[in-house]
């Protein structure tokens, strides 16, 4: 009971002092919405909300998705081979170092017009980083006795990553995935701001911007924090069922 | 040499090792022969860092000699099989099974005929024997490390080996657990012949569990000394405080005395 209303009255509380805030110093509409003006926003909007809400989030997911592919994939081989991670590691750091709102205007001109496409590359492009690494790491320092054990039974390499490798690394790969939702959910943003035509809740944004609907512009705000915190949550209940053993039962 | 071992399970016979390390070549073993009879149990103990960790892991087949030969059961060692188990100082259990499933693991890599029933019942029975009944669901981490290190035991057991290698598994207990420990490996030296090798540097251990001991000297390791310990029927800690056994202590300390001083004059 207390986790709900603890949180519950928190938001209720920000809220209200929001609204104080705007009302105390009288601030117009097109300086800073406050919560009332959000509601007929939505209203005024709520089909566009829904697709495009749609849009954001089914593009945020595959993009997501294939970076939890290819990270995986990266770091495994570079978790299993010291000579893959001398060699890929600096190249990863170079590329995690640009920052990502200088590339999106560069895949926007190299697929101009491919909305889905382009938007689905960069949610991937700056959100698979943490997940290699992570997952090299959590190879990479598996103590030699847990392949020992395996080993000494006759194992193969394929039974000792299923067994062992995989689930010990677990914790760690959905720690870097709830990092990665976020990163993930900024890229699909940048590039739908940017797009010319775009769709998604970063173009309604965009139109919000261009017409100067204050209101607009923070409900969509909200929309995107609801679709975080969701997307958030769901990597929490999968890291529950999957890795629940990694938390300690409080003394 | 190797007549002189011909009904022994393990063998070791003239096998020289090096490792090659950042620093230059480290040669550990040297010329080292040894054997231990079926159903026998060996302590080998000798300084740290002189090669003891390395004997277990050629006898256990994850690490082939530079030269000699390792036997068990009269064949020829060059990979791990499946009649060997091991435990650590570290237990390595998997934190997401919980004790009952980390017993069973051997038994879901090992090929055998037990169908799932026959290997829940099999790892309850050991885990009854090292007093772990009760603790069958329990995950890893909410057992203290005695009952960890027992658990460790039970898996290296579940599929009935014929060679157990311990490395060190009581270091890192207190000596109240540790002296409980080893009431409980005699009891399954009785319900569960095996043919063991344990490492250790604890002198009242290698006594009080093993039928021989063995001292290597300091690096490259070879035999510098060996005891054979007499048969002294049920065991009780009593038996470490006798005079007979203040004596073998005083030996084999002497011995490791003159092991560390060969590794100082070696280095």
């Amino acid at each position: 009971m207390r986790q709900i209303y603890v949180p519950l009255l928190a938001m209720i509380i920000f809220l209200l002092f929001w609204e104080a805030l705007v009302w105390v110093n009288d601030w117009p509409n097109y300086k800073m919405a406050s919560p009332s003006d959000l509601w007929p926003a939505f209203w005024r909007f709520k089909g566009l909300f829904l697709t495009y809400g749609w849009e954001t989030l089914w593009r945020t997911v595959v993009g997501l998705l294939i970076a939890i592919g290819v990270g995986v994939l990266l770091g495994m081989v570079m978790g299993f081979s010291k000579v893959m991670r001398e060699g890929l590691y600096p190249l990863l750091v170079g590329f995690n170092a640009i920052p990502k709102a200088t590339v999106v205007p560069i895949v926007a001109l190299m697929f101009v017009g491919q909305h889905d496409l382009n938007t689905v590359l960069i949610a991937f492009m700056i959100s698979f980083f943490p997940i290699a690494v992570s997952v090299s790491i959590g190879l990479s320092t598996l103590e030699p006795e847990y392949r020992d054990i395996l080993r000494s039974l006759g194992a193969s390499q394929l039974t000792i990553f299923w067994k062992i490798a995989l689930p010990k690394t677990l914790p760690e790969f959905f720690g870097a995935l709830k990092v990665a939702v976020t990163l993930a959910f900024i890229g699909t943003n940048l590039m739908e701001i940017v797009s010319p035509h775009g769709r998604g809740l970063g173009a309604l944004f965009d139109s919000g911007k261009t017409n100067s609907d204050y209101p607009l512009m923070f409900a969509v705000l909200i929309a995107l924090a609801v679709l975080g915190i969701a997307l958030y949550y769901v990597v929490v209940v999968l890291e529950k069922m999957f890795a629940g053993w990694a938390e300690r039962a409080p003394d | 040499m190797k007549t002189s071992h011909d009904r022994d399970l393990i063998v070791i016979d003239g096998v020289s090792h090096t490792f090659a390390t950042n620093s230059g070549n480290l040669q550990v073993l040297d010329d080292l022969t040894l054997g231990v009879p079926e159903n026998g149990f060996t302590a080998i103990v000798g300084p740290s860092g002189c090669g003891k960790s390395t004997v277990t892991r050629l006898v256990a087949g994850l690490l082939k000699p530079d030269s000699g030969t390792v036997w068990l059961q009269g064949e020829k060692v060059t990979s791990p099989r499946a009649t060997v188990g091991m435990a650590f100082q570290n237990p390595v259990l998997l934190e997401w099974r919980s004790i009952l499933k980390n017993v069973m693991l051997p038994l879901e890599i090992v090929p055998n005929d037990l169908n799932q029933a026959a290997r829940e019942t099999r790892a309850r029975d050991l885990l009854k024997l090292v007093g772990l009944a009760g603790f069958e669901d329990k995950r890893p981490s909410e057992l203290s490390g005695g009952m960890r290190q027992r658990a460790s035991l039970c898996r290296a057991l579940v599929h009935r080996p014929e060679v157990l290698i311990l490395d060190e598994p009581f270091g890192a207990l207190d000596a109240f657990t540790r002296e409980d420990l080893w009431m409980t490996m005699h009891r399954l030296r009785e319900e569960e012949p095996f043919t063991g090798v344990l490492i250790t540097h604890d002198l009242r251990e290698s006594i009080f569990l093993a039928d021989e001991v063995i001292v290597l000297s300091g690096r490259p390791a070879t035999v510098q000394y060996r005891q054979a310990l007499p048969q002294r029927g049920p065991r009780n800690l009593d038996q470490l405080y006798t005079p007979e056994a203040t004596e073998m202590l005083n030996i084999l300390r002497e011995q490791i005395r003159i092991a560390r001083e060969s590794e100082d004059a070696g280095a």
